[in-house]
């Protein structure tokens, strides 16, 4: 079986400073991981380097066998990894379920000349591509909401609805970024089971970026830790609640012998 | 040379047809510049002194470019928008400037007293330009500092147009003469080159603007606080500045400067109309963008170096490619770079100074 | 607000003068851009109001109405009734010093004659108090209509509405009419709308603002309320039939700017691209016509049929050729890129370069016709239809396209560029097309703007061009169909109706987009996907 994802030695540089430093990462088909670490670690960073929104200075990154990094970011989109932002960026002037159509439409366009005459094919696509919007929509709890325009939604609803468009292109790789920020405990326990859900589901990996340690311990099969852009540790959730650089980064080395749970507890 | 060729691989792997084809334009570009340039040199079709005059008033039109840039450029810096009313701005300076020296006229003082009349009417283009410009920020600027993109764009176009027609009921749709007057008539011997007064006169005035301007803007209170503004937005706000004043106070100098441009241009071409505004702000703008726009010293070198293309570039390569009557493609010369500056080098030859965050 | 009764005068006093400043202000800048001069002798209704008085009545019953905003009758009538006199008296006294000042030499407008004309040729005195009364009159209506109940208010903006319309639209109705017969003599005369037609058009108005059947209307089954709406529709386009030329020819020219709308639509609208270079595009459209079919001029004496495809094709070309380099730049650069491009296209025309195949500034003559089937399409009527034919294919086109997935992917490239690319959209490839489909309408419309006019010159392919289908755009909501056909017959159709509006016309452009941007942003047809929202 081969790697789903391999990053090796990525870095980004901004001017003088070394935002990502030789990050190396790897995850098997089907895999929950997770990135964590302090605000302005380079996680979100990192995330951009993966989709190629912003390419990286150096290192090489392989999804499923072949090169991506440095490709143009809707061929990377095209080769199956999609996202979600931490400040969400849906399209807020369309409908739920035209925000999931624009996905689904990439992977079924549609011809100038059939979308002209509406050929018998063309309608076809076009409801073809509906039924699954709707599907995706109902699927993700959002069932009903489909023609209310995004800006108009709910927070969570939201939330749930990047995921969704996230899902439309048929990704092999999903990256979250902070899927539950902002989220009561009830709210980010529902995000955590959907999320597993998704992954059992849709079998895609997912690399999230979570600062709520209850969601990254509960789901998360492997954790990689960065700081200051360079990723100080990687493991299990058991190898990184007792990692003691982990708790340094955290909480500084004074507080690292009262260990990972006192962050669990607060979080 | 070992870490040049994959990165030239790498270039190619994520080169498109697009990065192509632009590459072919920009040689082509460069082709026709470099064969015209080379041709125009082999059959010189012009003398010493027609070359210089070419440069001379090159720098004199890139002086008022540059005075009409340094406004764009000091408003963009701040709040990143297009002000498509500055040339208008700069066309109401010109009329301003031409009806008070028509006043001096009437009752004699330009002709006893040049210097005096000059100064009044540098006080009033540049009056009528700051208020004019002000009320453009007040009608088109203030009311969307937080909207979309596109409102102010639009609304600067509108108030464009209410200017320019407003120009043309109030002051007539022909052009409008600029009286001459004795003391800037005639020419001047420089270096043995026969040059007209009134462009060194235009070239004096223009570079003590842009000095004055720097006094202003390094030196002074409210200098200091546009430069803060200019670098962010937010922290001029937590550092106690009144953003809006400041924002006005861009306006009005900026509007300032341009009715002194208005003026100069007055005195060089001898007539003014109330549409010449439009274009010369665009390319105003195109100077500022060709200087790194935010730039204040860019504005400056941008507004000499499109002047001198665009008076030189007719007769350096056009002439050589064999073009009937090169003079009449002198503003599509002036066209064509800002289109590629924008496209190939939208940071300008110093680079752009923008405002952190957008307002 | 709860003044002390010593104090209350006072704010009475203060807030009129404030407000007379500013309408005498705003009438100023009416006289003095020569707006005035111009309607001044235009009659609104014969004998008794013209155009120019009218613009100043409409400055102070807007005065009236910001008076009354807050206030109940008892403050809004004396501030209305103070500022209407006051703004009348300070306007006569500015055209006395005026006169004094005899600023002519600089001002244009201020000539002795439309100085008489704003006091009504009468001696100062009586102007004053005349202005003063009217004024005061004008004020105390716009109080009204703030204050009135709402089913009053409507009434009384309904009959208003219908004066000024019947006034202003007069050779249209005339025209419309003058099959009927009749009205002629009582209602219009030569000058204009006459009293007693004045009165029936204020009737008119009235009873349409009290909307007598709208609850039937919106009782019908929706299919018939479609059948109704197309039945108007098949109604307007018979028009120019049944009426004459001057009716055909400006509801042609709103096709034709309807038809270049739907395309900058489709690349400001849907794509999100600023292009004030759209004109080229035009101007590509109609060169082609006229070089394949010109008598003398062409090189290929096609027939008109044959020749419109390639205007549509080589402006698509040009569209393409044009959006390779202009994708890569952004928002405000992308105005003046392509803005510049524009120019550039025009200059080139101009110039001696390429004057054997154009014609420089003489341009290209003798266009023929269009014929189909052995008709020739030379009547203004006959032109209509062709126009609103293609205006039709092209708005089906474009509706097909707004609502495929291409529309959608347009759509999401407008609200992110960055997101939409992270989706797998392919930006150079999304935005190309928007480009080139855009200026395949512009083609489209050029090519018939050739064989209207019969004759095309770079003068027709001005900056302002563009500037008209953005402002076409900016009233109708940018974004929305309607709002195109809107947007053309508001800002294209009403000036030619106007008729001498003249220049001035870019003026009200001006303060009519500043406006619409200011006040009403999402435009006069807001674009369908908020109204699916709402419903």
């Amino acid at each position: 079986m081969t790697e789903l994802l391999r990053a090796a030695g990525v870095s980004k540089r901004f001017g003088g400073l070394l935002a990502v430093d030789r990050v190396s990462l790897a995850m098997a088909p089907g895999a929950i991981h997770a990135v964590i670490g302090p605000n302005g670690a380079g996680k979100t960073t990192l995330f951009n380097c993966l989709t190629s929104f912003t390419p990286p200075s150096a290192g090489e990154i392989w999804l499923q066998g072949a090169r991506i990094d440095g490709l143009r970011p809707d061929l990377v989109a095209a080769r199956g990894i999609a996202r979600t932002y931490q400040n969400i960026r849906l399209f807020p002037d369309l409908t739920a379920l035209e925000n999931i159509m624009v996905g689904l439409g990439v992977r079924r366009p549609e011809t100038l000349l059939g979308a002209l005459l509406a050929t018998p094919a063309h309608r076809a696509t076009v409801a073809a591509v509906e039924a699954r919007a709707r599907a995706l929509l109902l699927d993700l709890g959002l069932g009903g909401r489909g023609d209310r325009l995004a800006r108009h939604l709910s927070y969570g609803d939201q939330r749930r609805l990047e995921i969704a468009r996230a899902l439309s292109v048929q990704p092999v790789l999903l990256l979250l970024d902070e899927p539950a920020a902002g989220m009561n405990p009830v709210e980010s326990h529902a995000m955590m089971e959907l999320i597993a859900r998704i992954r059992d589901e849709h079998g895609v990996g997912i690399l999230l970026i979570e600062h709520q340690m209850r969601v990254v311990m509960g789901i998360s099969e492997q954790i990689h830790v960065l700081d200051h852009g360079v990723c100080i540790a990687a493991g299990t959730p058991a190898q990184i609640r007792a990692d003691p650089a982990v708790i340094a980064a955290y909480l500084g080395a004074r507080a690292a012998k009262h260990g990972m749970d006192a962050l669990e507890k607060r979080a | 040379m070992s870490g040049l060729l994959p990165r030239l691989q790498d270039g190619w792997r994520r080169a498109t047809w697009v990065d192509v084809f632009l590459v072919a334009l920009r040689l082509l570009v460069l082709g026709i510049v470099g064969y015209g340039f080379v041709a125009g040199l082999l059959h010189p079709r012009y003398g010493r002194d027609e070359w210089a005059s070419f440069l001379v008033f090159g720098l004199v039109i890139g002086a008022i470019y540059a005075l009409i840039a340094l406004g764009y450029t000091m408003v963009y810096g701040i709040l990143r928008m297009v002000n498509f009313a500055h040339g208008d701005v700069f066309m109401f300076g010109a009329y301003a400037a031409c009806f008070t020296l028509i006043a001096c006229n009437r009752n004699g003082l330009l002709a006893t007293q040049p210097a005096l009349s000059f100064a009044l009417a540098l006080l009033a283009c540049m009056l009528v330009a700051a208020g004019l410009a002000i009320l453009a920020e007040r009608i088109a600027y203030r009311p969307f500092r937080r909207g979309r993109a596109m409102a102010p764009l639009i609304s600067t176009l509108g108030l464009s147009f209410v200017l320019e027609y407003s120009a043309r009921g109030m002051f007539g749709a022909q052009n409008k003469a600029f009286p001459s007057f004795p003391a800037i008539d005639g020419a001047v011997l420089v270096f043995g080159l026969s040059i007209p007064r009134v462009q060194l006169i235009v070239m004096l005035a223009a570079v003590l603007t842009m000095l004055v301007l720097t006094l202003v803007v390094m030196r002074t209170r409210m200098g200091t606080a546009m430069r803060a503004v200019a670098e962010d937005q937010d922290a001029a706000i937590l550092m106690g500045i009144n953003v809006d004043r400041v924002i006005v106070f861009t306006f009005a100098l900026g509007g300032a400067l341009a009715g002194v441009a208005g003026l100069l241009y007055g005195l060089v071409f001898k007539q003014i109309s109330f549409f010449m505004g439009f274009f010369l702000g665009v390319k105003g703008f195109g100077a500022a963008v060709l200087g790194g726009i935010g730039n204040i010293p860019g504005a400056m070198l941008g507004g000499f170096s499109l002047g001198l293309v665009e008076s030189l570039g007719p007769a350096l390569f056009l002439e050589g490619i064999g073009v009937a009557a090169p003079y009449q493609l002198r503003d599509a010369i002036a066209y064509t770079m800002l289109v590629m500056v924008l496209i190939f080098r939208p940071r300008g030859l110093l680079g752009e100074r923008l405002a952190v965050k957008r307002a | 607000m709860t003044l002390p009764a010593r104090l209350e005068p006072l704010a009475l006093a203060r807030d009129a003068t404030r407000l007379a400043l500013a309408v005498t202000g705003a009438c100023a800048g009416l006289v003095l851009v020569g707006l005035f001069g111009q309607f001044s002798n235009r009659w609104l209704v014969v004998g008794l109001l013209d155009i120019g008085h009218a613009l100043m009545l409409a400055i102070a019953l807007r005065a009236g109405m910001v008076a009354a905003r807050g206030q109940s009758w008892a403050g809004a009538v004396p501030r209305a009734l103070l500022c209407g006199a006051l703004a009348g008296v300070l306007v006569v006294l500015l055209v006395m010093a005026a006169r004094v000042a005899n600023l002519r030499w600089m001002l244009v407008s201020l000539t002795p004659v439309t100085l008489n004309r704003v006091g009504y040729m009468l001696p100062e005195q009586q102007a004053m108090l005349l202005l003063a009364a009217g004024g005061a009159a004008a004020a105390l209506l716009g109080t009204a209509l703030v204050l009135l109940p709402p089913k009053a208010r409507r009434l009384l903006m309904g009959a208003l509405l219908g004066v000024v319309l019947a006034g202003l639209l007069r050779e249209l109705i005339r025209s419309l009419l003058s099959g009927l017969g009749e009205i002629d003599g009582w209602a219009f005369s030569y000058d204009g709308l006459l009293p007693a037609g004045a009165m029936a058009a204020a009737g008119i108005g009235a009873l349409a603002a009290a909307r007598p059947g709208a609850r039937h209307f919106a009782a019908l089954p929706s299919r018939a309320r479609l059948a109704l709406q197309l039945l108007c529709l098949a109604l307007l386009l018979l028009l120019p039939a049944v009426t004459n030329d001057f009716v055909a020819q400006v509801m042609m020219l709103v096709c034709l700017y309807t038809l270049m709308g739907l395309g900058l639509n489709v690349e400001l609208g849907l794509a999100g691209l600023v292009d004030l270079g759209f004109v080229a595009f035009f101007a590509v459209g109609a060169y082609t016509v006229a070089l394949l079919t010109a008598e003398t001029a062409g090189v290929a004496h096609l027939g008109f049929f044959a020749a419109l495809p390639f205007s549509v094709l080589f402006a698509a070309l040009a569209g393409f050729l044009f959006g390779l380099p202009v994708l890569r730049v952004r928002g405000d650069y992308l105005a003046i890129a392509t803005l510049g491009l524009g120019e550039v296209i025009r200059v080139l025309v101009l110039s001696d370069m390429l004057k054997p195949l154009l014609g420089g500034a003489q341009g290209i003559v003798d266009i023929p016709k269009p014929a189909l089937f052995g008709v020739i399409l030379g009547s203004p009527t006959r032109l209509f239809y062709l126009t609103a034919a293609f205006a039709a294919l092209a708005g089906y086109c474009a509706w097909r396209l707004q609502h495929s997935g291409i529309g959608r992917r347009w759509l999401a490239v407008r609200e992110d560029e960055d997101v939409a690319q992270a989706l797998g959209i392919n930006l150079v490839q999304v935005k190309l097309m928007a480009y080139t489909i855009g200026a395949a309408f512009a083609g489209l419309a050029g090519g018939l703007f050739a064989a209207m006019a019969g004759s095309v010159f770079p003068q027709s392919f001005q900056l302002l061009v563009s500037v008209n289908v953005l402002a076409v755009l900016v009233v109708g909501g940018i974004g929305s169909l309607p709002g195109v056909v809107v947007g053309a017959a508001a800002l294209i159709g009403a000036p030619e109706v106007l008729r001498d509006l003249g220049e001035h016309r870019y003026l009200i452009y001006g303060l009519v987009i500043i406006a619409i941007v200011r006040f009403k942003p999402e435009g006069l047809s807001p674009a369908a996907i908020r109204q699916r929202e709402v419903a």
